[in-house]
């Protein structure tokens, strides 16, 4: 009962603190760039406004277009909380797999993609076309990463990979660190960061997902900011469970959940940080050189796989 | 007592067809009637063959002899559950079909070749998932291959059709050809036609893997699997959708039935030699890459949808290979659950598949064409058809909670419980098959969102498309019937799993509900998919859908205001007053990135042709032509048929010769023959 409880509080802090986490980034960059930012609370400001504002919609938008938001946002909350970040063996956790989890997401994409194209505009379909493309690289190569681990464990489910990882003793293993480098050059292309798309901008060339959400106005927009925000914290503490995963509670006793709590802060910002000075001392590729970026992370994730299949398991 | 039943159940499905063909040529003139009947005989015969692969499934269906065929041997005909999966998987997309071909076929002019050789093209499929000798086998297997021919070429008057179905016959009658030969193998190690004593019989490894080769090949080529599928992409688009969807959703799997019928079931189960499972594995995951890869630049709909049959092919197959390397390594639970996992592919795939080419059919019944790139905003003016056409696409994308995402779930568990199998091929092929089963389903996914955006989303690219009408109920409750069953079986494969169990129990003496240490592994439990147990995996589709239901339900619920309508106003177009449809992305540029991504492998042929009067800056029109051709096709099919013309050329003089000439020829094979034989 505790367990469900601890499931559902940690459900509602992933969607809670994901406009905060937002936040966080943005004020990080701002003060790196010399500039005062306008605050962690401003994505929830942004929310508050938009939920409050009226839906203009498209003449031609059809019912798919309307549907989308709670499509996009639902699967995203799902797959978000299925990843255990406070206690580990959450009774969620059970209900979808990691391979469920990325499928969770790519669901959430289709209907992205689709309501993009459903206006008619040359943006949308620009955006649909892109991030389709780019998906369709970026999700093998997670896949692979994860699947190093998961070959490790025996098993696809997160909590029992969290469990081997905290059990067996830290050791530097040539295909965990392929893993790793391949699942955060994922990350950053998934949520949209530089060097691949770039959040705070619209009406580039080179956009991808907000070219999707150019039409969205009102509630639906608000859905679709926070449910990329979602996303955001989603991969950090995907990366936490999975690489560095020590302090997670292993018990439902309150002082367990606390310091997990605090040290999922911890790491959280210390990772988010990572990611405001990299995104500050990044250019964005140009769009043509993002399959190679992708192709690398690919070819990484397969070379830790093959690695792990050929010179771990035997050993 | 049962399996008595079952069997005389499937036998029943054989005779509705059988009348349906006596019958048809007698109604000619009366259109309505000879439809009608066509179509409710082929659904008695679907639903007879559902309920007697269900009960076949429960209860092995037993033997019949059937007096009828050579002197000296009689029809054999045995169901069991390898033989009752497939005739689920048949029934289970006929009865649709047949509701759905009740409308469809309305506007038919010629309507006696379908009404003759559909029919016989069942009853071929049916005969051969019965048949229990080699001789019924290859009976029924090539009277589906030639009354297939006829609905290929059944609008014969465009020249296209004529060649692709003379490829399709050519390549089938190849195949045919390998599977006799396969047989014939098996034959001289058992000295019968029969499969009961040709399961017993000894076979020495060296002809063992002949018999695989050839039965490889054989049901590859009919199966669609790269490098042999180039009849298919020609054939699937000109056959009448509801042929198309027969064609791609059963007759492909009646093909890898074949396959697991021989080389699993008659050359001894689970004996496999190692390489067949590496081989099958890389067939399968050449397939599945290959074909998504090239729907993905197809524009033709039925083109772009039989592409995707190579690929769904090429995922049954690594769930088979993974299975057969599994199986040879001693894991039998794990090659158990290799072997579900392409089995309940292989029914997704015919649902799912089916269900595709029935829309593509509606589409091209409403518009008249089959090129995407004259679509456009079909959703709202026909919104049931988008509706069940976008199950199928989510089913087909691996996304859950529908069925797709299960089946290639259940293939990548396998992949990853794989253990140490010994070899460094080995080794490295069990994840490249996990990798591009990873990247073709992604790729999928990029397709049919390029399928439904272009198709039934956006803006009317042409009158055609602009003056669409919504089909009728015959059509629509045909679709409606195989979206249902795709979103039960993503959302209780608990309950269908124990059931297709009896297949692996039957062809290695195992099973995934079985024991390991006399340990009950998995017990039946509807909420929850675990294929060993739960602390390697788990999946729950009903509660990701109550989930999501009320998650959405609840976001809905907070954030919709009562009692207003939402303002809807004209699209943002950047400022600029004039918007065309001509200005929204194409299926062909949709798939520009990839095609530049994957360019080494599309090598794609473009020319772009810019009209200017007087100066260069002053552009008046600007035409872009792109063309992806199937290399396969390019550098395999084409020099083979160059070459056999040519050959050809070389010889023709020979045989223009007079009498005298033949009757040389004559003596001189009756002397070879009797130099060899005596």
């Amino acid at each position: 009962m505790t367990s469900l409880f601890i499931q559902l509080l940690q459900a509602i802090l992933m969607v809670l603190l994901a406009p905060l986490v937002a936040g966080f980034v943005s004020v990080c960059k701002a003060r790196l760039q010399n500039r005062h930012g306008a605050g962690m609370l401003q994505p929830w400001r942004n929310i508050r406004k938009l939920f409050a504002k009226e839906v203009v919609l498209a003449e031609h938008a059809s019912w798919i277009f309307r549907f989308t938001p709670y499509v996009v946002f639902t699967a995203t909350v799902m797959a978000a909380s299925v990843v255990p970040a406070l206690l580990l063996d959450t009774p969620l956790s059970l209900t979808a797999d990691v391979i469920a989890l990325v499928a969770l997401l790519a669901l959430a994409r289709f209907f992205l993609s689709l309501a993009g194209m459903d206006i008619g505009t040359a943006f949308g379909g620009m955006g649909a076309s892109r991030e389709m493309t780019f998906s369709a690289l970026a999700e093998p190569a997670m896949l692979m990463s994860v699947f190093v681990l998961a070959i490790g464990a025996h098993s696809t489910n997160l909590s029992t990979m969290i469990e081997h990882t905290l059990s067996t003793p830290l050791l530097i293993q040539p295909s965990i660190a392929f893993s790793l480098i391949a699942m955060l050059m994922i990350a950053i292309a998934e949520t949209g960061r530089i060097p691949i798309d770039n959040p705070t901008t619209h009406l580039e060339v080179t956009m991808i997902h907000e070219a999707m959400l150019l039409e969205y106005s009102g509630r639906h927009l608000a859905l679709m900011e926070w449910a990329s925000m979602i996303k955001l914290l989603l991969f950090s503490t995907l990366i936490i469970d999975l690489f560095i995963p020590w302090g997670i509670s292993m018990t439902t006793d309150l002082t367990g959940i606390l310091l997990a709590f605090s040290l999922w802060v911890l790491k959280l910002a210390v990772l988010l940080l990572a990611l405001a000075v990299w995104e500050t001392s990044r250019a964005k590729l140009r769009l043509f050189d993002v399959p190679q970026y992708l192709g690398t992370a690919f070819v990484l994730s397969f070379l830790g796989l093959i690695i792990h299949y050929m010179l771990e398991i035997a050993a | 007592m049962s399996h008595v039943l079952s069997l005389n159940i499937a036998l029943l499905a054989c005779f509705w067809v059988v009348i349906a063909a006596i019958l048809s040529p007698f109604l000619q003139s009366k259109n309505n009637i000879q439809r009608a009947l066509l179509c409710f005989l082929l659904g008695l015969s679907g639903l007879s063959a559902c309920i007697a692969g269900f009960a076949g499934l429960m209860d092995d269906g037993g033997t019949i002899l059937l007096p009828i065929g050579l002197p000296w041997l009689p029809m054999h005909l045995r169901l069991d559950a390898l033989g009752a999966f497939f005739l689920l998987v048949i029934g289970s997309l006929l009865l649709p079909v047949a509701i759905y071909s009740q409308g469809y076929l309305k506007h038919e002019k010629r309507l006696t070749p379908v009404a003759i050789f559909l029919p016989l093209f069942v009853l071929g499929m049916i005969g051969v998932v019965l048949s229990d000798d080699a001789f019924t086998f290859m009976l029924f297997w090539e009277l589906m291959s030639v009354s297939s021919y006829f609905l290929v070429t059944h609008e014969h008057q465009h020249p296209e059709n004529r060649k692709a179905g003379f490829i399709y016959l050519l390549m089938a009658h190849m195949a045919g050809l390998l599977i006799m030969g396969s047989f014939a193998t098996l034959y001289a190690a058992s000295g019968s036609f029969e499969f009961s004593v040709m399961r017993d019989a000894e076979i020495p490894p060296f002809w063992a893997s002949v018999a695989f080769l050839l039965a490889g090949f054989g049901f590859g080529t009919k199966a669609g699997v790269v490098p042999m599928h180039g009849w298919l992409p020609d054939a699937h688009p000109v056959a009448p959708s509801n042929v198309s969807a027969l064609m791609s959703g059963i007759m492909l799997k009646v093909a890898i039935f074949g396959f697991i019928r021989v080389t699993w079931d008659l050359m001894g189960s689970g004996d496999f030699q190692w390489w067949w499972g590496a081989l099958v594995l890389a067939a399968g995951s050449s397939s599945a890459v290959f074909g998504v890869l090239m729907a993905l630049q197809q524009h033709d709909l039925k083109r772009l949808l039989a592409y995707h049959s190579i690929e769904n092919i090429g995922i049954i197959l690594i769930g088979l290979g993974l299975a057969m390397l599994l199986a040879h390594f001693d894991h039998p639970t794990l090659a158990a659950l290799g072997l579900i996992a392409a089995l309940y592919h292989t029914i997704n795939h015919a649902l799912f598949k089916g269900l595709l080419f029935m829309g593509a059919g509606a589409i091209l019944h409403s518009t008249g064409s089959r090129n995407m790139e004259v679509m456009g905003g079909l959703i709202h003016r026909m919104p049931w058809t988008s509706a069940l056409f976008l199950v199928a696409c989510i089913s087909i994308s691996a996304l859950p909670p529908f069925n797709g995402f299960v089946s290639e779930w259940l293939t990548f568990q396998t992949a990853l419980m794989a253990p140490q199998l010994g070899g460094t091929l080995l080794n490295a092929l069990v994840p490249f098959a996990a990798a591009m089963l990873a990247l073709a389903g992604a790729l999928a996914a990029t397709c049919f969102v390029k399928v439904f955006g272009v198709v039934f989303l956006g803006h009317a690219r042409s009158d055609i498309a602009a003056h669409a009408k919504e089909i009728d109920h015959w059509m629509k409750w045909g679709m409606v019937m195989p979206a249902l069953c795709c979103l039960l079986l993503g959302l209780l494969p608990t309950v269908f799993i124990p059931m297709i169990d009896a297949v692996p129990k039957l062809l290695l003496h195992a099973s995934l509900m079985g024991s390991l240490d006399g340990q009950a592994l998995n017990t039946p439990n509807w909420l929850w998919l675990m294929p060993i147990d739960v602390t390697h995996a788990s999946y729950s589709s009903p509660i990701v859908l109550l989930g999501m239901l009320l998650l959405g339900g609840l976001a809905f619920w907070c954030l919709h205001p009562k009692g207003t309508t939402i303002r809807r106003s004209k699209m943002w177009s950047c400022g600029n007053p004039h918007t065309h449809a001509r200005m929204q992305y194409t299926a062909s540029s949709f798939s520009q990135p990839l095609r530049r991504i994957f360019e080494a492998f599309y090598q794609p042929d473009e020319h772009v042709h810019a009209e200017r009067q007087q100066h260069t800056l002053l552009t008046r029109r600007v035409k872009y032509v792109v063309h992806v051709g199937d290399r396969v096709v390019k550098y395999l099919y084409q020099p083979i048929g160059r070459m056999t013309l040519h050959l050809a050329k070389i010889i023709r003089h020979e045989h223009q010769r007079g009498i005298h000439a033949y009757l040389t020829y004559t003596f001189a094979t009756v002397i070879l023959l009797l130099m060899i034989f005596v």
